[in-house]
């Protein structure tokens, strides 16, 4: 195979959100060097790593997971799977590895499979924040040892250099804890010599699948094709097309800034990146600069738990409650306060949430003098335990029901709900504890990996 | 008089991190893009204005040519998922720019 470029198949944009099967093997018929996909995101929230939960869908992941490993095994290229299980705590990489393990025994392949956890413990971040090697994100607190103490899971994430380190023993299939995205798209052409800024750069379009690609998808595949001087990028389904503007937007994608990057060990800096049409489909990136920094930094994520939930939806077509509102609300409140003292002491949380008014935007809603003619409503207990939430989610909504105020006219109650039960118990809840800088002394000795040899069954 | 959503492709808002929310305006053409970027309309000002927050909430201002994108970044209310969240991933919080007026 020639040196002078290579090519990272990405399949989808989240293992288990699917693609095509004919994208799939277009990409294959292509030679890609490594099969590389990533499952994680902290976009849903605190809970899936709180509770060390997945968000995406076993029988989903399995499904993707034959295919990349079958495909995987039968050439001989490694599959790299970045941040298993969504959240990529301990919990989720196990619930990967299992997946692994049963589509290898099931399929009857065989082959090395790295496991790089990248969990961080307590006593690890309490020393970091100690010797001061925690720092602060844009826009976000201070980080106290309370809140390391009472996080479930802390994870970091992971660069490419683990990765790398796993392929050179000979890994055929990695499955990384939470990961930088673009980490696993990286790692084999940085290995292989090729340009760190470039293929961190390619990794991070890659990283996302076909939603670079217009009309975008997260449920499709990308091919990147990296030489010495840029990289290719192209989309495997004839119906999509990388354009300049399709890619170069997608660099602003959850990012706060587009032109400057910052990852595990450095940021990549766009400024003078360039972006242009090959032909109508395939886009050719150059330009893009790696920048280290003097310490080597991993993000790192928390979770903690703080109470359970239980909520209740409705609905009001009273004009005359709808324009009451807000006092009844008021009332409502008054009312539960006065019964469960736990509210009174801010051990547990009532909340509305009025949709047809500001339950979207709330504060941030400049629409606040609308006149809907019905109302949703969530009605949201959060408390210590899951009786009390129940409880007080069942107070408040029995006395919404029934209150009673001046111009009511429709006095046999005042919301419509949509079901019987009308309450439903959410579970525990948590919160983003941590999201902070840490500065690591080395970036492979930190996230050790454990090397299991898979053979077929006999 | 003509409204941002008259003119861009795309208006989007998304989490940053659970931090921040980033909002992108993604125009059609450079002439249409630069018309926008040099009337000045998205600013800090109109984007305290737009959403009720104070100025320095406002996080950043940034003018993307190659994307022909205005991307806007501003303080998350609340950190993504804290109790009494009402759009775990920012993607809903956009609207206000749709009728921001352009000259």
């Amino acid at each position: 195979m020639s040196t002078d470029v290579i090519r990272v198949l990405s399949p989808t944009a989240i293992l288990g959100y699917g693609f095509p099967v004919a994208s799939f093997e277009d990409g294959l018929s292509r030679n890609p060097d490594v099969i590389a996909v990533d499952a994680g995101s902290t976009d849903p929230g605190p809970y899936y790593l709180g509770a060390g939960v997945s968000f995406t869908d076993r029988q989903a992941v399995k499904r993707d997971l034959e295919y990349l490993l079958i495909a995987g095994r039968s050439r001989k290229i490694p599959v790299l799977i970045g941040s298993a299980g969504g959240a990529g705590a301990r919990p989720h990489l196990d619930w990967c590895v299992d997946i692994v393990k049963e589509i290898f025994e099931e399929q009857k392949l065989s082959g090395r499979l790295a496991i790089i956890p990248s969990d961080i413990s307590a006593e690890v971040v309490l020393e970091a924040l100690e010797e001061q090697w925690i720092e602060r994100v844009p826009s976000g607190p201070e980080l106290f040892s309370e809140a390391v103490e009472a996080s479930t899971f802390i994870v970091a994430q992971i660069g490419e250099e683990p990765i790398m380190a796993a392929l050179e023993k000979g890994a055929d299939v990695v499955i990384c804890g939470r990961s930088y995205d673009p980490s696993v798209f990286a790692a084999l052409p940085i290995l292989r010599g090729f340009s760190r800024a470039l293929a961190l750069h390619m990794g991070k379009i890659l990283e996302c699948a076909a939603i670079a690609a217009i009309p975008g998808s997260g449920s499709d595949c990308m091919l990147g094709t990296l030489d010495h001087d840029g990289f290719v990028l192209e989309a495997l389904n004839p119906e999509r097309a990388c354009t300049v503007t399709s890619v170069a937007a997608h660099t602003l994608y959850e990012k706060s800034d587009p032109r400057l990057l910052p990852g595990p060990g450095g940021a990549l800096d766009l400024t003078d990146c360039r972006f242009e049409a090959l032909d109508d489909r395939r886009v050719r990136v150059t330009g893009t600069r790696f920048v280290p920094t003097q310490d080597y930094f991993v993000k790192l994520e928390g979770a903690r738990p703080i109470g359970y939930r239980t909520v209740s939806i409705a609905g009001a077509r009273s004009p005359d409650f709808i324009e009451a509102l807000d006092n009844i609300l008021d009332g409502v409140r008054q009312q539960v306060r006065n019964n469960f003292p736990e509210v009174q002491e801010d051990d547990a949380t009532l909340l509305f949430h009025v949709y047809g008014r500001n339950g979207v935007m709330q504060a941030l809603e400049p629409e606040t003098k609308v006149n809907p003619h019905e109302i949703g409503l969530v009605i949201e207990a959060v408390a210590k335990t899951q009786a009390s939430a129940n409880t007080i989610c069942s107070f408040a909504r029995s006395s919404l029901l029934h209150f009673g105020y001046p111009g009511r006219l429709s006095t046999a109650g005042n919301l419509a709900f949509p079901y019987s039960p009308s309450d439903f118990q959410a579970g525990a809840v948590f919160q983003f504890s941590i999201y902070h800088l840490m500065a690591i002394a080395d970036p492979v000795s930190r996230f050790p990996f454990e090397l299991l040899d898979l053979e077929v069954a006999s | 008089m003509k409204t941002l959503k008259d003119v861009a492709t795309v208006i989007r808002s998304k989490n940053a991190g659970p931090y921040e929310l980033t909002f992108d305006v993604l125009f059609p053409d450079i002439t249409t893009y630069e018309r926008v970027v040099e009337s000045g309309v998205v600013n800090a000002q109109s984007v305290s204005q737009l959403y009720g927050i104070p100025l320095e909430d406002v996080k950043g201002i940034i003018h993307f040519a190659p994307a022909l994108a205005i991307k806007v970044t501003i303080k998350r209310p609340r950190v993504s998922g804290n109790l009494g969240e009402s759009d775990v991933y920012g993607a809903q919080q956009h609207a206000p720019f749709l009728t921001l007026a352009i000259n």
